[in-house]
C-alpha cells in the first residue's frame, strides 16, 4: 500500500472530483470533498515522513521504468510543497460548507466541489512529477478549474477576472510547452531526472537558452512576479472566499516550486547562475514588485484587494530569496513558501467570516467589527502581524532568514529594503485594524461573530501562524535541507 | 541567413508567423470571441511546433513494415493529442466564460465592460 502514496496522491481528489458531481447533493459533496482533501494530507505527511531521511522515492506509472515511463519522483522538495498544498487543501474544504453555502447558488454546490477537487488534484500533480509534459498537463487541470472556480464568484466582475485570467494563464501555459517542446528537440527526453544528465551537453545551443526564456516568462506569468501579476488582483478578490483562501496559499506557490524545479534541478544552479545570469533579471522584478505593490496595497479600499496585492510583494520576497542564488537564500524562499500560505490562508478565510456575517469585504465595512465579531478579528490581526514579521510568528522568521541571505552576499541596501516594507505592510494591516477596533458600528442589522465551522480552520491556521513562528526549528531543518538538494542539483 | 535555410525550414517559419498573428489578435483585439481565436491560433502554432520537431527527413510514418528503419518520432504526435484536448477544454471554457459575461454585462466588447465596470467602482 504504502509503495503506491506517489500515485494516491493524485488519484484520491481526482477519483473523487467526479464522484461530487455524481452525488448531485451540496453536503454529501462536501463530505467527500472534506474525506479526499483530509487523505491527501495524510499521504503527503506520509510521503514527507518517508523521505525526511534524505531519501528519494521514485515511483513508474504502471511499471513503465523511466526514463520511457511517467515517473512520480518525490525528494524532500516536493514533499514539503505536497504538504503545503493538501495541508491548505484540507483546512479549506471544511471552512468551505457555510461560505459556500452563502455565496454560491445551490445548484451548483457539488459543481464547486468537483471543481475544487480538480484544482487540488492539478496543483498535487504539478508538485509530485518527474515528467516536464505531466507537469503541463497538471498546470491545465489546476488552471482550468481555477478559471470555473473564481467564475463562481457572486460579483460579475468575476466572470471578467476569470476570463482575464484564463487569457493570460492560458498563454503562460503556451509558452511553458514550447520551452519543454524546444528541451525535447534538443534532449528526446522529457524525464526531469534524465534531462539534468543530458542538458549539459547541450548548454551552448541557442535552442536550449530560448527554451530557458521561454519558460521563464510562463512560470513568472505563473506565479505572478511584477509585471506579470495584472490577472491576480481582480481574480481574488472576486472569487469566493474559500476559492480565495486556498488560491493565494497554493496556487502561486506551486508555480514558485515548478520555477525552482525547472532551474535549479533540470538546468541546474551553474547554468541558471552563471551562464544565464537570472539572478540579474530576478533581483530587480523583485525588489520592484516588493516596494511597489505594498505602495499600492496602502491605498485599496476593498480588504480582499490589499491582500491580493500585498500577495503580490510577498511572491517579491520569494523570488528575492531564489535571486540570492545561496543556500539560504533558497532556504528563505522555501520557508516563506510554507509561512506566507499559512499568514495568507488565515487573513482570507478572516476575510471570508466577515463576508458571511457583513456581506461585503471593504474598509468602511469593518468598522466597529474589533467589538462584534471579536475571535474573527482577533485571527486577522494575528495573520497581519505575522504578515509584517513580528517576532513569535512565522513572518518574522521568514524575514529573519530572508535579511540573513542578503547580508551574507553583502547587500545590506536590500535588507534595509526588507525592514522598510515590512514597516508599509505594517501600515496597510493597520488600516483594517484601526477601522475595526476604534470606529463605532454603522451598519444595519447586528453583525455577530461568525460560526464555529467558518472560525475552526481559520483559527488552526492562526495556531500554526504562532505555533512555527516559536518553533521555528523543524521548519527551517527541512527548508534547508530542501535547499541543500535544489542547489545540489542531480546533474553530473 | 541564407534562401536555403529559409525555404528548407518553412515549417518554422509559418508556426512563427501564425504564433505571431494569434498573439497579436489576443493582445489587439477587444473583442472577447475575437481573443479566444487569438489564443487558439496561438496555441495551434505549438500543435505545428511540435508535429514538425517530430518529423525526421526521409522517415516513414511510424508503422512497422517490412524494409523500413528509418520512421519518424511518434511521440511529439501524442503529445500534442494531450495538448489539443487541453485547448479544446480552455476555448470550452473560454467561451462559456463569455456567454455569462454576455449575460451579465450585455456586451462582450473589453471596453464597454472596462466601462462598467468603472461606473461600479465609482458608484461604491
Amino acid at each position: 500500500m504504502s509503495q503506491h502514496f506517489p500515485i494516491l496522491q493524485v488519484v484520491v481528489p481526482l477519483l473523487a472530483a467526479p464522484l461530487c458531481i455524481f452525488v448531485r447533493n451540496g453536503r454529501a459533496a462536501w463530505g467527500l470533498a472534506v474525506l479526499a482533501s483530509w487523505v491527501s494530507l495524510g499521504i503527503a505527511l506520509a510521503l514527507l515522513g518517508q523521505v525526511g531521511t534524505g531519501g528519494v522515492i521514485s515511483y513508474a506509472i504502471g511499471d513503465w521504468l523511466p526514463p520511457i515511463g511517467i515517473e512520480y519522483r518525490v525528494d524532500i522538495v516536493n514533499a514539503w510543497v505536497l504538504v503545503i498544498v493538501a495541508g491548505i487543501g484540507a483546512l479549506v474544504s471544511p471552512y468551505a460548507l457555510v461560505s459556500v453555502e452563502r455565496e454560491i447558488e445551490a445548484r451548483r454546490i457539488p459543481l464547486f466541489y468537483s471543481a475544487y477537487l480538480l484544482c487540488l488534484c492539478g496543483l498535487l500533480g504539478i508538485a509530485i512529477t518527474g515528467d516536464v509534459f505531466n507537469v503541463f498537463v497538471f498546470l491545465e487541470i489546476s488552471s482550468l478549474s481555477a478559471y470555473a472556480l473564481i467564475a463562481l464568484g457572486k460579483d460579475r466582475r468575476a466572470l471578467t477576472s476569470a476570463f482575464r485570467y484564463l487569457v493570460m494563464g492560458s498563454v503562460g501555459a503556451t509558452f511553458i510547452v514550447i520551452g519543454i517542446g524546444l528541451l525535447y528537440s534538443m534532449t528526446g527526453s522529457l524525464n526531469m531526472a534524465d534531462l539534468a544528465q543530458l542538458l549539459p551537453g547541450v548548454w551552448e545551443s541557442r535552442t536550449v537558452r530560448v527554451a530557458y526564456g521561454f519558460l521563464a516568462v510562463g512560470f513568472c506569468l505563473k506565479l505572478a512576479l511584477f509585471p506579470l501579476h495584472l490577472w491576480l488582483p481582480n481574480a481574488y478578490t472576486y472569487a469566493p472566499s474559500p476559492v480565495t483562501a486556498f488560491m493565494a496559499s497554493t496556487a502561486t506557490k506551486v508555480a514558485v516550486y515548478m520555477l525552482l524545479r525547472f532551474f535549479l534541478t533540470v538546468f541546474g544552479w551553474h547554468f541558471s547562475f552563471e551562464q544565464m545570469e537570472l539572478d540579474r533579471v530576478l533581483l530587480p522584478l523583485a525588489l520592484v514588485a516588493i516596494v511597489s505593490m505594498s505602495l499600492v496595497a496602502i491605498f485599496q479600499v476593498n480588504v480582499k484587494r490589499l491582500l491580493a496585492y500585498s500577495s503580490v510583494a510577498q511572491i517579491g520576497y520569494m523570488v528575492l530569496g531564489l535571486s540570492f542564488a545561496t543556500v539560504t537564500g533558497l532556504t528563505a524562499t522555501l520557508l516563506h513558501l510554507f509561512n506566507h500560505a499559512l499568514m495568507k490562508g488565515a487573513l482570507f478565510m478572516a476575510m471570508g467570516c466577515v463576508m458571511y456575517r457583513v456581506g461585503s469585504v471593504r474598509i468602511g465595512a469593518m468598522a466597529g467589527l474589533g467589538r462584534r465579531m471579536p475571535v474573527t478579528m482577533a485571527a486577522f490581526v494575528v495573520g497581519g502581524l505575522s504578515l509584517v514579521g513580528v517576532p513569535l510568528t512565522v513572518g518574522f522568521v521568514s524575514k529573519w532568514y530572508l535579511i540573513l541571505g542578503a547580508l551574507e552576499r553583502g547587500w545590506w541596501p536590500v535588507a534595509v529594503l526588507i525592514l522598510l516594507t515590512s514597516l508599509m505592510a505594517l501600515v496597510y494591516v493597520w488600516r483594517v485594524v484601526e477601522v475595526a477596533y476604534f470606529r463605532e458600528y454603522q451598519g444595519e442589522g447586528e453583525a455577530r461573530e461568525a460560526p464555529w465551522m467558518l472560525l475552526w480552520p481559520t483559527w488552526a491556521l492562526v495556531a500554526l501562524n504562532l505555533y512555527f513562528g516559536i518553533d521555528a526549528g523543524r521548519t527551517a531543518g527541512i527548508a534547508r535541507q530542501a535547499a541543500e538538494v535544489l542547489m545540489a542539483g542531480i546533474g553530473p | 541567413m541564407n534562401i536555403g535555410l529559409l525555404v528548407s525550414h518553412y515549417n518554422y517559419w509559418v508556426v512563427i508567423f501564425l504564433m505571431m498573428v494569434g498573439f497579436y489578435i489576443l493582445i489587439s483585439r477587444g473583442n472577447l470571441i475575437k481573443k479566444v481565436i487569438g489564443l487558439n491560433v496561438f496555441q495551434t502554432s505549438v500543435f505545428m511546433l511540435y508535429i514538425t520537431l517530430g518529423k525526421i527527413t526521409a522517415g516513414t510514418p511510424p508503422i512497422l513494415t517490412e524494409g523500413e528503419v528509418v520512421y519518424s518520432n511518434p511521440l511529439p504526435h501524442v503529445l500534442i493529442l494531450t495538448a489539443i484536448v487541453v485547448g479544446i477544454a480552455t476555448t470550452s471554457v473560454a467561451l462559456a466564460l463569455a456567454i455569462r459575461i454576455k449575460e451579465a454585462y450585455g456586451t462582450v466588447e473589453e471596453d464597454e465592460i472596462n466601462r462598467i465596470e468603472a461606473g461600479i467602482e465609482a458608484g461604491g
